[in-house]
């Protein structure tokens, strides 16, 4: 046992004298990493940000690239889960990457951040809603263009009482880390609030054979509508119960459940169900150029999060830019104090991380598509 | 009252699936012994192959009643087909193994199936159209219970008679009974057990496709990972009944489709697996056969 | 003989054409109403089939004759037995690996090191649950819940009570033992697949609790920012950190092993393979059935509530889907494939399941279909594992001229 102790107190002091020497980067080009799940069953949400990060650094370098240096991608793979996102950063980080544009999952991406944050790499998140990642004030290298799950939250509570007049309501979740946060906050609210009450607070499991358990709950409650957490499956399984049960409740979700897919799902049951989603840019010219440049580059529709994404890697490059150097100071003092022009509108990042100028809207299903309501 | 009855009705609906899986689990069981975990899987691919029949034959414009009979068909096909082909690669080579390596085995199978499905088709959720009309009759009780659940629970009836007539009453099914009370004895006697293991599996199989296609058009979409979680609820409703017991597996079946929908019904849907799987230790621990299994006595 | 094997063959891949006809050739997309038709799937699987059944056949046939050899009397000794018993083997062994472990993190990035350090929380989980599965026979498909039980209280008694590292490894271990004895008390009447499906459902339980019941878990959000092990309070940014926690998993992975060992070969550690190999016989000769198999779960535990310390400060972050059915399904599969019941073997099986997702990454999205076969060809051409357990057997000889009537053989 003594042998072993010495070994190991000589092998650390030397292993750490061999580090301090530490390993010269090659500076010769602006590496850009992009992370999320690009494998498993939540590849969907993670392989649009990839497609945009290629789209804007074919553009970025085809003008000469950032501070006279070409731009290099640096694509790892996180299934979105935490343990994988670890060995993700740390893989980015030991490849001596600037800055990072992901991950997706908020668990993923809190799980990844502390590593970040030990080497001073700025992360912007074109997807990660949880509201701690910028509240909490425990990461100040993280930026995201999405707004937080608590801004969604108040408008779905603020819409239902203030514009349905609803009184009481059912308040549900998938159990996840999105949905249930949100369903969470949304609780919370309508507590706060005299005019509505909460009659039922319940979480359901996802990929179950049958849901009419909760339906019937949900019918015995007496709700007048629904608020639901989660993502689209599930949300397309309950209204279609609801509705074959003919209940007339409304039904209130998030932008896990404003996607075509939803409405070509559910088909005649999604009509008339109200979603959250981020403010509509279709107008936009850099947007639609961006669409664009997807159709043409890949031959199909952008997917989950492609703008947000395209706005982030964007905002990044132009902060490396204004900040004419790579150090992390300057950088995230550049995201702060500059206005960048994006396909969400002219954007620039508070001191906690939060996007000045993107924000949430509220939608309805009319007639098979989804609408914005003003 | 109302209340109740819904939910019973509903927990009805969730055991009649789990009873047609959980059957096939329970049969192959008892002739080799081996939880066979792919079989969650042949029940997805069952209710896959249905959803490509419907696509195909939609496109082309058929009858919805002609249609929703052939893509069941399709799907009995097929599934034996793959539980066939299934039991022939990864478990016959094994019969003599230790248990666990099969299991294994069958692990990696279902890994390998749900994969080669997500491969070949997609990681989507895919909707399956509503094959099952609603019936007018059926109207006035709409609210409560709706058509498809009167189908479910009426094939299920017809599958559950069928094969207790099957098992008790023909040559193939004495010798399904004989070799899973003996396998070397019935082999002594002439029964082809490689027969009859294919026969179980094929069989098992095909109830499992017809899950697959009532619970498709009941729930209105599928994807490739609907296998692994019916198929872990089977399971338990198997065991929980008493595994290698036809009846059994189906008493297990509606007791924890009933356990489930009370339990979200009157307290909580947070925890309703928690309870069903709590509930299952308890009756374990006061049978530890299962419902109605049979306690062997060993002889030494 | 060809003929008939082409002939086989043949019908083989017809059979498997027939198959995958609908889900690899038809391709239905009902959210856009298109179906896709690839007909080159249809002649890609017909080649496929008719090679892969031919080599199949071919290996197939190979086991079966060594199979026969064994049955007839002919020892069989494995090229892994023979490996391990020739010292001229193990020493070198020994001295390559100790150099390379010790080498290893400042060679390497810390990308790889960090792979190793998964490597070994495995080597404890799979050592942990062959003292269940492998030595005691006992199916446990819900290694998994000690895992969580030992990472949520590191993560909680830091969060509550500021308690470090060191101090929760005990602590851990010892609460993941408790829930051994408390899992083990119910099963204590079960066999076989009853007890596997109660094990899995406990498994669930906990997480599932730990999912739910946010007050005290904080649910799906998991637990952030968790503390790394700490080297006399010195600061240390996440190199050195990865490099320590490193070290450090050596240090407890000798330790485990050691322990093990010593188990396996005490009175208990032969009370548990009695147990397996015939628990009436053993009951009969006087072992007491109770006591061995809730140490077998308590002691098994205990190395998963170490492991999960480990991981909630090597990963920093926790969330109960780390620990789902799949995660005990794993740990299972390192026991399996290394070799129930042979401490080499899960070593080996630890690695291999370990670095295989990682180095098979560039086959991206079929990385899960690979490994699944990979699990179906291992079990179907080596049903022991890749090192199968060498165990103390006597063989009954002829009676040689020389007057030996027995002589111990290791089979």
């Amino acid at each position: 046992m003594k042998n072993r102790l010495g070994k190991f107190l000589v092998v650390s002091v030397v292993g750490v004298f061999m580090l301090a020497t530490g390993t010269a980067m090659a500076a010769d080009t602006i590496k850009l990493g992009v992370a999320g799940p690009h494998s498993g069953d939540l590849a969907s949400y993670g392989i649009p940000t990839i497609k945009a990060a290629e789209l804007v650094v074919k553009d970025i370098n085809a003008k000469g690239g950032v501070l006279g240096k070409q731009v290099e991608l640096l694509v790892e793979d996180d299934v979105c889960k935490p343990e994988v996102a670890t060995n993700t950063a740390t893989k980015l980080v030991s490849e001596g990457v600037h800055v990072v544009l992901g991950h997706i999952c908020s668990g993923a991406t809190k799980a990844a951040l502390g590593i970040y944050k030990d080497s001073n790499i700025p992360v912007m998140s074109p997807s990660a809603t949880n509201p701690a990642l910028t509240q909490s004030g425990d990461y100040p290298n993280f930026f995201r263009t999405i707004a937080s799950d608590d801004a969604q939250a108040r408008l779905e509570v603020d819409f239902a009482l203030d514009v349905l007049k609803l009184k009481k309501i059912a308040v549900l979740h998938d159990k996840g880390d999105y949905g249930k946060g949100l369903a969470e906050f949304a609780k919370a609210f309508l507590e706060e609030d005299p005019r509505a009450e909460v009659v039922l607070y319940e979480g359901v499991t996802p990929g179950a054979v049958d849901y009419s358990a909760v339906v019937q709950k949900i019918k015995r409650s007496k709700a007048d509508a629904v608020i639901f957490g989660g993502y689209h499956p599930e949300a397309s399984k309950i209204v279609s119960q609801m509705r074959k049960k003919r209940m007339k409740t409304i039904f209130i979700s998030d932008d896990g459940v404003k996607d075509d897919t939803f409405i070509k799902v559910a088909q005649k049951y999604a009509e008339g169900v109200y979603a959250t989603g981020p403010k509509d840019v279709s107008k936009n010219p850099m947007a639609i150029a961006a669409n664009e440049a997807h159709k043409k580059t890949y031959g199909a529709d952008p997917g989950a999060f492609y703008l947000n994404a395209y706005s982030a890697a964007i905002a990044l490059l132009n902060a490396i830019e204004q900040a004419g150097s790579t150090d992390y100071a300057a950088v995230t003092n550049a995201l702060r104090t500059k206005d960048v022009e994006t396909p969400l509108g002219k954007i620039r990042f508070d001191d906690r991380g939060d996007a000045i100028g993107v924000g949430f809207s509220m939608y309805q299903v009319q007639k098979g598509a989804y609408v914005e309501l003003k | 009252m109302e209340y109740f009855f819904e939910l019973f009705l509903g927990g009805l609906t969730r055991g009649s699936i789990y009873a047609l899986i959980a059957l096939g689990y329970t049969m192959v069981y008892g002739i080799v012994e081996l939880i066979n975990f792919a079989h969650g899987e042949i029940y997805m691919i069952g209710a896959f192959t249905a959803l490509i029949v419907v696509g195909v034959l939609t496109l082309l414009g058929w009858n919805q009643i002609a249609i929703l009979i052939i893509a069941a068909l399709a799907a009995v096909i097929w599934s034996s087909a793959y539980g066939f082909t299934l039991e022939k690669i990864a478990y016959k080579p094994l019969r003599k193994a230790p248990r666990l390596s099969a299991l294994i085995s069958a692990i990696g199978m279902s890994l390998f199936l749900q994969n080669y499905v997500l491969l070949a088709q997609t990681s989507d959720f895919m909707p399956f159209p509503a094959l099952i009309p609603d019936f007018a009759f059926m109207e006035p009780v709409a609210h409560i219970i709706g058509s498809p659940e009167l189908v479910i629970l009426i094939t299920t009836t017809i599958v559950m008679i069928l094969l207790t007539f099957l098992i008790q009453f023909t040559k193939i099914g004495k010798a399904m009974r004989a070799t899973a009370q003996d396998r070397e004895m019935a082999m002594l006697v002439g029964v082809d057990v490689n027969r009859v293991i294919s026969m179980t599996f094929i069989i098992g199989s095909a109830t499992a496709a017809i899950g697959g296609v009532l619970i498709a058009s009941h729930i209105g979409q599928i994807n490739f990972y609907i296998g692994f979680i019916a198929g872990i609820k089977a399971f338990v409703a198997a065991v929980l009944g008493g595994i290698g017991s036809i009846p059994g597996a189906v008493l297990g079946s509606l007791v924890l489709g009933w356990t489930e929908s009370f339990f979200t019904g009157y307290i909580s849907s947070d925890y309703e697996d928690v309870f069903a799987f709590v509930f299952l230790v308890l009756i374990l621990i006061f049978r530890p056969a299962g419902i109605l299994g049979r306690s062997t006595t060993e002889k030494v | 003989m060809l003929s008939n094997e082409l002939k086989k063959s043949f019908l083989v891949s017809l059979w498997f054409m027939f198959l995958t006809f609908p889900i690899m050739v038809i391709r239905v997309n009902t959210v856009e109403n298109i179906v896709e038709w690839r007909w080159a799937n249809l002649l890609l699987v017909g080649i496929g089939s008719f090679f892969v059944s031919a080599l199949w056949r071919y290996m197939i046939r190979r086991k079966e004759e060594g199979v026969q050899k064994s049955e007839s009397g002919i020892d069989r000794v494995t090229l892994s037995q023979r490996l391990l018993k020739d010292r001229r083997f193990t020493i070198p062994a020994l001295i390559v690996t100790c150099i390379v472990t010790l080498v290893f993190p400042f060679v390497f990035s810390i990308y790889q090191t960090n792979i190793m350090i998964t490597a070994m929380i495995y080597i404890l989980l799979g050592l942990g649950l062959n003292i269940v599965v492998g030595v005691a026979g006992l199916l446990d498909l819900g290694y998994a819940a000690f895992y969580c039980v030992g990472a949520y209280s590191y993560a909680l008694l830091n969060y509550h009570f500021g308690l470090g590292f060191w101090t929760v490894l005990a602590i851990g271990a010892g609460l993941a033992a408790m829930f051994g004895i408390i899992l083990g008390f119910p099963v204590l009447r079960l066999r076989g697949d009853y007890l596997a499906i109660v094990t899995l459902g406990f498994g669930e339980i906990i997480r599932l609790i730990m999912e739910n019941w946010n007050e005290f878990s904080f649910g799906p959000s998991g637990i952030a920012n968790i503390p790394r092990p700490g080297f006399f309070g010195m600061e240390m940014n996440i190199e050195q950190a990865t490099i320590y926690i490193y070290f450090l998993m050596i240090g407890l992975a000798l330790f485990t092993i050691f322990v093990v060992n010593r188990l396996q070969n005490s009175r208990i550690g032969r009370a548990w393979i009695a147990l397996r190999e015939d628990e009436v016989a053993c009951q009969a000769m006087g072992i007491d059935k109770r006591k061995t198999k809730l140490m077998a779960f308590s002691l098994g535990a205990t190395w998963a509530g170490f492991a999960g310390v480990v991981f909630a400060a090597k990963t920093t972050f926790i969330n109960p889907a780390s620990f789902t059915l799949w995660e005990s399904i794993n740990i299972l599969c390192v026991v399996v494939l290394g070799g129930m019941g042979s401490i080499v073997g899960v070593i080996v099986g630890a690695f291999i399941l370990v670095l295989l997702p990682e180095y098979l990454r560039f086959l991206s999205e079929y990385r899960i279909l690979v490994y699944g076969a990979v699990l179906v060809v291992m079990m179907v051409f080596r049903p022991g594992g890749i090192v199968e357990t060498t165990r103390r057997t006597y063989q009954y000889k002829e009676i040689e001229p020389e007057g030996a009537l027995l002589s111990p053989t290791s089979k």
